[in-house]
């Protein structure tokens, strides 16, 4: 079963440090966009339906129509990694507005009231009250988000961005199992120990965030 | 400073975003040093009012004076700051230790270490939790009690003039409750804070108060100290009366 994989190493590695990057890369994008997009949200509420409805079509369109619909745009369509890349942040954005707004409106409201009330600043606020307490959905956020991404990569194969899906697409075009099993198998452990290690986080700041 | 009164209403509304009156034409002063209790049901316009106070709401129309100023004219966070606020169960950060709790507006008014932790040290100590033993503690620790004295710690950190008090004792068990009322009334005999204190429990009221502002669907009813409180013709003050003196007898049987 295995085989390809023991008898291929180096390519294996490149292409989990290919995958590894492309989902890297999307996450970090994706993070510095949607956090703030999130705290932005809590801010200007009138925004939420266009932003996240907006947001939610997006997560409609199969990956490979959305690959195929930014193509034509000037400098993303130049190169397949920009593409992917792009794509790949788009739809981990959804999860982590999100949880970003949800968060943070899900703070009671006797602590903001209270917060307020001290003569904290805004942005006090958000730093020592809202930030802290929103972190561990936060997070829950981001690791929905890198789940999702670690599997739509391997989509974007198709466009020659690199990546695991190399195999599988590899492999399917063989008709040969052991082929895509070498990129399904290091895929799969990724997502699984992204999801461990997002979920270890999200348990400690929940212990520091909530002390419950 | 002058000799304005520390709060002052005059003719104030307050309407919702969805043009619903809550309060309306509320005229009251509250002088330095007294301890003003709001009394009157759920609805009655007694929260509204503390909150145009300290500015968590801002009057549709006529004006809050604090100390002669309008509340409206004062740098916000400044006011703040030189008001106290405590509400029922505290609203304690839950991820601050009770020490942190408690330092909160001495540290966002950057006071330098040493006179931080003697007032920290000292407040803690005012409101019976010594920091010996609760400084290390989060509030899910505490009982309620505990969590309502570190809500009054933390409001009178600073030392500000001003209190205002949002049913402070609401939800505790009634013999943490007369405890703490005891210590709140000794505690401000020994600052004389101006305080400014809600509730819906007339017995509270007549044991805390200096003057007690009977409150009925956003308007203010009449203002008596406790003594013609108990006298009073009004009718909207008789049920609360009647209630007192029901309570009276129980316990004199």
């Amino acid at each position: 079963m295995l085989d390809f994989i023991f008898s291929h190493p180096r390519e294996v590695l490149a292409l989990t440090a290919e995958h590894l990057w492309l989902v890297g890369v999307s996450m970090l994008l994706a993070i510095a966009a949607g956090v703030p997009l999130g705290i932005f949200l809590t801010r200007r509420p009138r925004f939420k339906g266009v932003v996240l409805g907006g947001n939610s079509i997006i997560q409609t369109i199969p990956s490979l129509a959305l690959f195929g619909l930014l193509l034509p745009l000037p400098w993303l369509g130049a190169r397949a990694d920009r593409l992917a890349v792009a794509a790949l942040t788009l739809y981990a954005l959804l999860p982590i507005i999100q949880n970003t707004y949800v968060g943070i409106t899900g703070i009671d409201r006797p602590v903001r009231e209270a917060a307020e009330a001290m003569g904290m600043t805004a942005r006090q606020i958000l730093w020592q009250v809202e930030l802290p307490l929103a972190s561990n959905v936060i997070v829950a956020g981001i690791r929905v988000a890198t789940v999702i991404c670690v599997g739509l990569a391997t989509i974007a194969a198709a466009i020659g961005a690199g990546g695991l899906g190399e195999f599988i697409f590899r492999g399917l075009s063989m008709v040969d199992n052991h082929v895509i099993l070498a990129g399904a198998i290091p895929a799969a452990l990724m997502a699984l120990a992204a999801d461990q290690l997002l979920g270890l986080a999200q348990r400690l700041l929940a212990r520091v965030g909530h002390a419950k | 400073m002058n000799d304005s009164p520390a709060i002052e209403f005059a003719h104030v509304q307050y309407r919702t975003s969805g043009n619903r009156v809550l309060l309306s034409d509320l005229n009251l002063s509250v002088s330095r040093g007294e301890v003003l209790m709001l009394l009157g049901p759920s609805g009655s316009g007694k929260t509204t009012s503390l909150k145009l106070i300290n500015a968590l709401l801002t009057a549709s129309e006529g004006r809050v004076l604090v100390e002669g100023k309008s509340v409206a004219e004062w740098d916000l966070i400044r006011l703040r700051r030189h008001i106290g606020y405590a509400i029922q169960e505290g609203g304690l950060f839950p991820h601050y230790t009770v020490w942190e709790n408690a330092a909160l507006v001495p540290k966002l008014e950057s006071w330098e270490a040493g006179r931080l932790r003697a007032r920290v040290e000292e407040v803690l100590h005012m409101v019976g939790l010594p920091a010996a033993e609760f400084a290390a503690r989060y509030p899910h620790q505490l009982s309620g009690g505990q969590r309502q004295r570190v809500g009054l710690a933390r409001a009178l950190a600073a030392d500000p003039p001003i209190l205002l008090m949002d049913e402070p004792f609401g939800a505790l068990d009634p013999i943490t409750r007369a405890e703490l009322q005891r210590e709140f009334k000794e505690l401000q005999q020994r600052l004389s804070k101006t305080v400014v204190f809600v509730t819906h429990d007339v017995s509270e009221a007549l044991l805390l108060g200096h003057r007690i502002a009977l409150m009925d669907r956003g308007t203010l009813r009449g203002v008596y100290p406790p003594r013609e409180f108990l006298g009073s013709a009004d009718p909207a003050v008789k049920p609360y009366v009647d209630a007192f003196r029901a309570m009276q007898q129980v316990f004199q049987t």
